[in-house]
């Protein structure tokens, strides 16, 4: 029993950065019916970026001789970070994807590779093949209740995860930019006849999934300190995989599916060797999407009314 | 002339759908263009809202504004040019204020635009009580309102209709065009492409004609309704 629970926490913690990222695919392909293969680049630059802006904080905060508390360091890092890599997104909107929007998808999908292969070679010329590790700004408490064990930061991961994911829907359901974008997902070609411009919702719609993204790198760092250029890449596609099964398009699909990947991954690994984790878990998935193809809470494939 | 149309020429690939098409219309006015499926009359108002290309040398003025320098959204939010799409197009996951509301995303003058939120509910006192409703489990007449009241709020200078009786009981069509004389009291101009053609030229003061991209008649209604080949071609007889 107390081993089932303590992987249940394991898996909330895994699934929390599936799911955070899923959304940024999630997002973009409901508004513009793309996939922005950038995404798990976006996830491993926001986690630099909060390297970065931890790195200056602590340095300062030494320099100048205050002592902050971690809590607050922490919290200024993923704002931080959120705000520098929704930039990020933007730009990525703008240059790589706003160009192409009426080619077809295979070169958009291209073009987001390409990109996140840039920002990988980047990273490695601009700060060498060295390894940083994300510095440490909160002390690791470890509780122990009833022979489970969890620590501070898995509690305020998954917290930190499922507060954003609330504010988010909170974002789509009340504001107005929000019903834009629900808009947009439904019918993106008459959006322009409502006086709206694709150019502010497309943006907007990349800077969240990113700031998103930005968070989950974050918290990937402080439960796995070690950064590396090409830390995105396999977390980055298997967001991807929980953003299909929670249903293309689907936000409230892709936070379960990120979940539910977490918890399929950790529990496999619980009763088969480790090695074989990810092909066991993955033909599970396959199975999943051979009965469900459109996944969970998407729509199967529609001839949609053309302007 | 409140807006110049000359010499438009709109092609899909290479099938020309317009070959060259002049008309006007003056502020105020309802102006029907009537034709047979596929003549051209939808892609003659998918131009003027910028949705598809034209070819080189295309004119198209709307109070003194060159149309082509416009993106589709600010054909809506700058100069005023609403559109009713063919086939409506709500969006079916909002609620009827939410596509109401959305129609007046881009609008800066907060005041005016719960002004027209509110004359959209006295000409249409049905959408005022489906307020809170997804607009996708509307009736094809309160979709066909929404669709007006729309149009209405993202901009009033000018209202581009495709096909508004399609679909609707001829009852409720009869009610719609009464709402849409309402809108035109406003000093909304009004410009209407349709196949029921009697209809369209009972509503509007004046008629285009339109054959495989080309206008081949014009005139004022009661002229084009007496017209022979008119009622030969499309008035039954």
């Amino acid at each position: 029993m107390e081993f089932v629970l303590q992987n249940f926490i394991n898996a909330m913690q895994w699934g929390s950065f599936y799911a955070l990222i899923a959304l940024g695919y999630s997002m973009v392909y409901s508004i513009l019916m793309l996939f922005n293969f950038t995404h798990g680049d976006i996830f491993m630059t926001g986690a630099y970026i909060g390297f970065g802006a931890a790195t200056v904080l602590l340095f300062l905060t030494a320099s100048v001789g205050i002592s902050v508390p971690g809590w607050l360091l922490l919290i200024l890092t993923i704002l931080i970070s959120m705000m520098l890599t929704s930039l990020l997104g933007i730009i990525v909107e703008r240059v790589g994807y706003r160009p192409l929007r009426d080619a077809p998808r295979a070169s958009a999908a291209i073009t987001g590779l390409m990109i996140g292969i840039i920002l990988e070679t980047g990273n490695l010329a601009v700060l060498g093949a060295r390894r940083f590790s994300f510095p440490s700004l909160i002390e690791t408490v470890t509780y122990n209740i009833g022979g489970v064990y969890f620590t501070n930061k898995k509690i305020l991961i998954v917290g930190v995860s499922l507060f954003l994911m609330l504010l988010l829907h909170a974002f789509i359901r009340k504001s107005r930019w929000g019903m834009a974008m629900r808009a947009m997902s439904y019918d993106y070609q008459v959006v322009p006849l409502m006086g709206v411009s694709l150019n502010m919702i497309a943006p907007m719609t990349f800077a969240i999934g990113s700031a998103l993204a930005a968070a989950a790198g974050i918290l990937y760092g402080m439960a796995y300190p070690v950064l590396d250029p090409y830390m995105g890449v396999l977390l980055g596609w298997k967001s991807f995989v929980a953003a299909i099964l929670g249903g293309r398009g689907s936000i409230l699909g892709a936070a379960l599916a990120g979940f539910l990947l977490g918890f399929i991954e950790i529990f496999t690994a619980m009763i088969f060797p480790s090695t074989l984790r990810d092909l066991i878990a993955y033909t599970i998935i396959l199975l999943i999407l051979t009965f469900r193809p459109y996944g969970f809470f998407g729509q199967p494939y529609t001839t949609q009314l053309r302007l | 002339m409140q807006m110049v149309v000359e010499n438009l020429k709109v092609s899909y690939g290479n099938i020309k759908a317009l070959h060259g098409l002049d008309f006007g219309i003056e502020k105020g006015e309802i102006v029907c263009i009537i034709g047979a499926n596929g003549a051209g009359k939808s892609t003659t108002l998918k131009a003027i809202s910028r949705l598809v290309p034209v070819e080189a040398n295309s004119i198209m003025v709307f109070d003194g504004h060159d149309l082509n320098a416009y993106p589709p959204d600010r054909v809506v939010s700058e100069l005023g040019i609403s559109h009713v799409p063919e086939g409506r197009r709500l969006f079916g996951n909002l609620t009827v204020i939410e596509n109401l509301k959305l129609a007046a995303f881009a609008r800066k003058d907060r005041a005016a635009v719960q002004d027209d939120m509110e004359k959209v509910f006295s000409i249409f006192p049905r959408l005022r009580e489906r307020g809170k409703q997804m607009s996708g489990t509307l009736s094809g007449g309160e979709q066909q309102m929404l669709a007006v009241g729309r149009a209405f709020v993202s901009g009033r200078r000018m209202m581009l209709l495709d096909e508004p009786s399609m679909g609707l009981a001829p009852i409720l069509m009869l009610s719609m065009f009464e709402a849409l004389k309402e809108i035109n009291r406003e000093e909304t101009t009004i410009l209407l492409v349709e196949q029921n053609a009697r209809l369209a030229l009972n509503f509007a003061g004046r008629g285009y004609v339109i054959e495989n991209g080309r206008i081949v008649l014009e005139g004022n209604s009661p002229d084009l309704l007496r017209n022979e080949e008119v009622k030969k071609a499309y008035l039954g007889g």
